[in-house]
């Protein structure tokens, strides 16, 4: 709704783990839910590229399927820091790539419908295509973007990126 | 008259030799006219003293002072009794306070406490016309009482009498026997055994809070630890333990009869309570800007003002309330107007002063609120039942709502593209908890039915979308998708983005509470 009582705050999270244009978007709610999504430079979207499978299980006893909250104050959740996997997801080019958590916080849920149809990634990576839903502790609602790019900072380091015409 | 009989004559010297009040010792003979309580210390001592000094006989007589003529077994009982007037009194003047109700029975059954305790219920100023007189007493007083049982049961057990602890009169009895007639009388209320209005008188002694820590040792189980500061030696624990007790063991570790005291109790502020009234209605949202109960971040005000506020703060006025609490079918968003006959609502206000009020009053109250603000609108206003709020959250699942939404469309649309949505009937949607909502509501799927719709065509990319829809159906997931949350939703049937301007709810489909004609 647009008005200023609801809103979407967006952040980036560029060149993740050193791998180059590997750029998420993390969107946070005024009331402190984080939504992780794909950022529009993200190497997955670029190119025409397809996906041929997406995998939650990022170690032998760790599936993020597998996580269950219960009650309000979201118990049983998986506690994701910083460089935690969400999930890894092979294009049909038999490129890899690991998304991960980007802030610190609990793990409410991974997006299943992506599973089902991937083509929901590529056609709308802010929306209906996201990959978790993650929920910092309350101390730290504001400080968990701290370390991240505003989208005016974001445009920037496109921009930057354009004028040395890195590939990706 | 006390009808004390032959049998309660060894009862009463024991007592009185033992230092115990003349109201406790009533109340061990088992006495159970409350006239007896209310006569004067002087008047009841006199008479016991004149029981006791009367001649046995083999024939019960009561009281009136008839003199028998057997004298050997009058000596006999007197020279092992030891108990003669001389003694009796005797034991009285060495501390005189009762060692069994420490005083309770003794100076504040006088009619001078009795005008204290209703001179503290005048200064609260409550409105009442009856009242429910409710006494604490401390723990202890229960060891105390349980030590003298024991005590006058060896005496009579010897007699082959039987005396059972229920039988005896209950000190918190006796003593509003004593003083509910000049409390009744000063306050022009009935003292009743239930009414609205509550007045608690509260006794303590620091002196003795230890007789009952023997208890702990030998009855473990009974005394369970509390979280706070608060002592584990509750009335109902102790009284569990001295069931449990034996005999034998309670008169190891406690005197019996009980050791007299050098204070007596003091008495708590007498304080009032009255149960809460309920107060229903429905109310209209006329505002963008104003939440339904008050927005505060951090304990800073986000936004003035709030409906649970502007309904309450005439009716805490009026019924001169402690406080309240707000309840309502369901609520609607900050920026949500609530329209048509208003979302029922009830507010409990609590300890009233004053509770009566006429439906004319009532109206008026009603008025006061619609006066003081244009935001809101209240009507229907009257006082209810606790039961009937009841109805207020009952079926909420049944129950049916309309709303009225301004909806944006990406893609450009004209009216012929709106048809399909007034054929769509019952369709089901699945809920997963909203991203805006998530942080305070436990993450799950929610099953609701969207009843029917119809829209009114406004231009190329607005239309007016009116909604019947189940309870606890969120509207804007259901324009907006959440994420693809909510499925399906009208951007998946209108197959473009969609967003949702303003909404408004235009019905709350709940026939609670009854309408009142203008």
């Amino acid at each position: 709704m647009i008005n200023e009582i609801d809103w979407f705050g967006v952040n980036a999270d560029v060149d993740l783990k050193g791998k180059s244009c590997e750029d998420h978007c993390i969107l946070q709610h005024s009331n402190r839910i984080c939504v992780i999504t794909l950022a529009e430079s993200h190497p997955i979207l670029q190119n025409g590229r397809k996906i041929k499978n997406i995998n939650y299980q990022i170690s032998d006893g760790c599936s993020r399927l597998k996580n269950k909250v219960s009650g309000k104050s979201k118990r049983g959740g998986q506690f994701l820091t910083e460089f935690a996997p969400l999930c890894r997801i092979t294009c049909t080019d038999e490129q890899e790539y690991t998304i991960f958590s980007c802030i610190r916080g609990r793990l409410l849920e991974v997006n299943e419908d992506i599973l089902n149809k991937p083509d929901l990634l590529l056609e709308k990576p802010s929306t209906e295509g996201y990959i978790a839903v993650i929920l910092p502790k309350f101390e730290e609602s504001k400080s968990v973007t701290e370390g991240l790019l505003t989208r005016e900072q974001y445009e920037e380091v496109l921009t930057k990126r354009n004028q040395q015409e890195e590939p990706c | 008259m006390l009808s004390l009989k032959e049998k309660d004559r060894p009862i009463v010297r024991k007592l009185l030799c033992a230092g115990c009040c003349v109201r406790c010792v009533l109340r061990f003979c088992c006495v159970g006219t409350c006239s007896a309580y209310r006569r004067s210390y002087e008047d009841i001592h006199k008479e016991l003293l004149a029981f006791i000094s009367e001649e046995s006989s083999p024939q019960p007589h009561d009281a009136s002072g008839e003199e028998k003529t057997d004298e050997p077994p009058n000596k006999r009982l007197r020279i092992d009794e030891g108990s003669t007037e001389a003694s009796v009194t005797a034991a009285q003047t060495d501390s005189d306070i009762c060692p069994v109700c420490l005083g309770v029975l003794q100076d504040f059954c006088d009619p001078t406490f009795a005008k204290q305790v209703s001179d503290a219920v005048k200064n609260q100023q409550y409105e009442f016309n009856s009242l429910v007189l409710t006494v604490s007493l401390p723990a202890q007083l229960s060891v105390r009482e349980h030590s003298c049982w024991l005590h006058v049961k060896k005496e009579i057990r010897e007699k082959s009498m039987c005396l059972g602890k229920e039988d005896v009169i209950q000190v918190k009895d006796a003593f509003k026997w004593a003083v509910q007639g000049k409390i009744g009388q000063e306050l022009g209320a009935a003292v009743l055994a239930n009414s609205s209005c509550e007045v608690s008188v509260g006794f303590m002694h620091p002196e003795t809070e230890e007789d009952c820590h023997f208890l702990a040792n030998t009855c473990p189980d009974c005394f369970k630890p509390t979280k706070n500061k608060a002592s584990i030696f509750t009335r109902m624990a102790v009284v569990k333990a001295l069931e449990k007790i034996s005999e034998e063991k309670f008169s190891r570790h406690y005197p019996c009869p009980p050791k007299k005291t050098n204070t007596r109790c003091t008495a708590l502020d007498t304080t009032c309570l009255h149960t809460s009234v309920f107060i229903a209605g429905r109310y209209n949202k006329f505002s963008r800007e104003l939440p339904q109960t008050p927005w505060v971040i951090d304990g800073e005000r986000r936004m003035d003002g709030s409906v649970e506020e502007l309904i309450a703060a005439p009716l805490l006025s009026s019924f001169r309330a402690d406080g309240f609490n707000f309840s309502s079918s369901g609520r609607e968003d900050v920026d949500v107007r609530t329209l048509g006959n208003g979302r029922p609502f009830a507010v409990e206000l609590l300890n009233p002063h004053r509770a009566k009020f006429n439906r004319t009053e009532i109206k008026q109250l009603q008025e006061t609120i619609n006066q003081s603000s244009d935001k809101i609108r209240v009507r229907d206003l009257q006082i209810v039942t606790r039961e009937a709020t009841s109805r207020m959250k009952e079926g909420e699942e049944e129950k049916t709502k309309t709303y009225s939404a301004l909806i944006w469309t990406q893609k450009a649309i004209d009216s012929t593209d709106l048809e399909f949505l007034a054929n769509i009937k019952d369709l089901k949607i699945a809920q997963k908890t909203p991203l805006r909502v998530l942080h305070r509501r436990p993450l799950a799927v929610r099953p609701r039915l969207i009843h029917s719709m119809s829209s009114i065509y406004l231009d190329g990319h607005h239309f007016t979308l009116k909604l019947c829809t189940q309870a606890g159906t969120y509207i804007k997931e259901f324009v907006h998708g959440d994420f693809g949350r909510t499925k399906p939703n009208l951007c998946d049937l209108m197959k473009t983005n969609a967003d949702i301007l303003e909404l408004d709810v235009e019905s709350v489909d709940i026939d609670w509470p009854p309408a009142i004609p203008d």
